[in-house]
């Protein structure tokens, strides 16, 4: 079956040619003209809408947008905040820098349609110190915004007032956590708090209800408020609605970024035909779907699934829908939508190796299983790659992962013992025949992975 | 420390973005690391003093952010990505003919003070790997040969400004 083609909704002005990230140029294609209807809505209407919608968040773990809001605590008399997350840091992701960057008035209506629907008078949009680029477009967008009316005391002339402000993060990927975020945004070590007590909806920041989004997750705010819920819940698939914006990086001949209805294209389609293959002489060999912390697929492997009438189907990982549902039942998720390929010139220890050092850096260091174990999984792996690898490394790696997920303050520490247990599971071969293999010539044009 | 007039009035308007001072203590830090190059002894108490905080809770934050530093580095900042989508693209090569051109090693600034080179952890620009950061600006698909031209380009700027 050929692909179906790209829906671009929330990427329908990237890349377009005489399209500028200013104001002018937003409100010439009928910017801000959704932030007007939704003024004159009641909130509670929005807040349908979004449930309407089916949205799922696509920050990384999907959860329900409409279900987020109605958690928030409205009682409790303390200020609601909305906090963006625009930290963009799991490896394979990268969407939100070019909303931020190209169309940084669409996640500002986004943003200013959330607040309105959930009463929130201060927004923080908290952008990856890596953007500094990306921070300032914000900060001028903001300002115009502002000056127009949009933001500020007395939006469109009502008597609602809300604040949007930037937030720089220095560097540390566990900003991306929303509690983490929360510390940061407080100003201090960005250490994930324990939940319970600590839901944002009920005690984020300051302590008060506060609503973390995804800055692609805000922008579909504003298009369901645009369309509708019911019309929204009609792209993509049952409970996998919208369009999501997948990005794909590594072994593909054209890497990039694409916006497809979710659930509507498959892994195989979106590899060979959208991404056009494997480099020249090579073959798939592993793609992990969605960010680097989503176990790994390996090209060959199946899937018996159960259908709703409860017969089987198997689907090999050509065949597995980018959706969230069927993502999960073959045992790994579609995150952030971050494809990351590699094809038969990598070794998979080495691409373990590669993603340890990430994790061992990334640890906040707060929990003792993932500070240790994310470290040991490194040196473990590194040790491997650098000439001592042992025939039992597999095991002793697999149980080091074991003792870690399940046990610690935040989901990083599953996000680190995922690619180990994957990798072992999947490719154990390659990590028993490691200390023969590590000498063997590595395949022409193999980069060096560590 | 002595802060550029623009800075003091940058700190003076970011902090009222927040109902509670500490929280601009991020903000803050990269206001000073941009305007003289690196977090000091000093800037750690004036921070606290502006804050009112106490030093230690600005030396924690210091301390865990990888972008915070405190010493001072070459007048160029070149950022490679080491993290697995450009590595996969050739990273570490990229990497390595930065390190020869400038006879550095990752982590150091070379013997002119002219350029730090540093790996670093995924830029989020993983579909145009491998990436490079210069100071504030991306170069996206710097394979080996795109490196040696942008080494090239930065060795001419520095001649430039002489
Ligand atoms: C270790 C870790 C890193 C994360 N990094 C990000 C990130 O960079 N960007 C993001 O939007 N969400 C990230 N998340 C997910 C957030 O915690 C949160 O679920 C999300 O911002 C919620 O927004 P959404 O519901 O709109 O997806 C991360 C989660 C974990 C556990
Ligand atoms: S799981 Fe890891 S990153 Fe999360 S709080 Fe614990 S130590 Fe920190
Ligand atoms: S891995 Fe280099 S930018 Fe993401």
């Amino acid at each position: 079956m050929p692909a179906p083609a790209q829906r671009r909704i929330i990427f329908r002005h990237i890349d377009e040619p005489g399209y500028t990230n200013d104001l002018a140029c937003y409100v010439r294609h009928g910017g801000y003209a959704t932030l007007r209807k939704a003024v004159t809505m009641a909130p509670a209407a929005i807040i349908d809408e979004v449930k309407k919608s089916g949205l799922r968040g696509r920050g990384g773990a999907g959860f329900g947008c409409g279900l987020k809001w109605t958690l928030v605590d409205r009682k409790s008399g303390k200020p609601i905040y909305l906090i963006v997350n625009a930290d963009e840091s799991e490896p394979g992701t990268f969407k939100d820098r070019y909303i931020i960057h190209q169309d940084p008035h669409q996640l500002i209506e986004g943003i200013m349609i959330t607040c309105w629907a959930n009463n929130v008078k201060q927004a923080y949009i908290y952008i990856r110190g890596e953007f500094p680029v990306g921070a300032r477009i914000l900060e001028k967008a903001i300002a115009e915004a502002r000056a127009a009316g949009y933001v500020g005391p007395n939006v469109l002339g009502t008597p609602y007032g809300c604040e949007i402000y930037v937030h720089r993060g220095a560097g540390a990927y566990i900003c991306g956590e929303e509690t983490g975020l929360i510390e940061s945004l407080e100003g201090k070590r960005p250490y994930p708090r324990i939940k319970p007590p600590y839901f944002p909806a009920v005690l984020g920041l300051y302590q008060c209800p506060t609503i973390v989004n995804n800055v692609e997750t805000l922008c579909h705010v504003k298009y369901i408020v645009e369309v509708g819920g019911d019309e929204f819940a009609k792209i993509g698939t049952p409970n996998n609605t919208g369009t999501r914006i997948l990005c794909v990086s590594g072994h593909v001949q054209k890497p990039g970024y694409y916006e497809f209805e979710v659930g509507k294209i498959t892994l195989g389609q979106l590899l060979h035909e959208v991404c056009g293959g494997p480099l020249p002489g090579r073959k798939f060999k592993a793609v992990i779907p969605g960010g680097s912390s989503a176990k790994v697929l390996r090209f060959g492997e199946t899937f018996t699934l159960k259908n709703k009438d409860g017969s089987a189907r198997t689907l090999a990982v050509e065949d597995i829908p980018m959706d969230f549902d069927t993502m999960a039942a073959c045992g790994t998720m579609g995150g952030s939508g971050g494809v990351i390929v590699m094809d038969d010139s990598v070794n998979m220890v080495e691409a373990l190796a590669n993603l340890n050092a990430f994790y061992a850096h990334e640890s906040c260091g707060q929990c003792t299983p993932c500070r240790e174990g994310s470290l040991w999984m490194k040196k473990i792996t590194s040790r491997m790659v650098h000439g001592q690898a042992r025939a039992e490394d597999g095991t002793l790696l697999k149980s080091v992962a074991d003792q870690i997920a399940g046990r610690t303050v935040c989901a990083f520490g599953e996000a680190c013992s995922w690619p180990t247990q994957s990798f072992v599971a999947k490719f154990g071969d390659e990590f028993k025949a490691y200390p023969e293999t590590k000498q063997a010539a590595k395949p022409a044009g193999a980069t060096d992975l560590v | 420390m002595k802060l550029k007039p623009e800075t003091l009035q940058r700190i003076d308007e970011i902090i009222p973005h927040y109902p509670v001072k500490r929280s601009a203590v991020l903000m803050l830090l990269h206001a000073i690391q941009e305007d003289v190059g690196f977090i000091s002894t000093e800037a750690i108490e004036w921070v606290a003093t502006k804050l009112e905080l106490q030093p230690i809770n600005v030396l924690e934050v210091v301390t865990f952010y990888p972008m915070f530093r405190q010493k001072p580095i070459g007048r160029r900042h070149i950022k490679v990505c080491r993290t697995l989508s450009c590595a996969l693209r050739g990273g570490y090569q990229t990497c390595e003919t930065l390190e020869k051109e400038f006879g550095v090693h990752r982590g150091e600034v070379s013997a002119d003070g002219e350029v730090t080179i540093e790996f670093v952890e995924c830029l989020a620009s993983c579909g145009t790997a491998p990436v490079v950061m210069v100071d504030d600006d991306l170069h996206e698909n710097v394979d080996c040969a795109r490196a040696r031209a942008l080494a090239a380009q930065i060795k001419q700027e520095a001649a430039r400004r002489g």
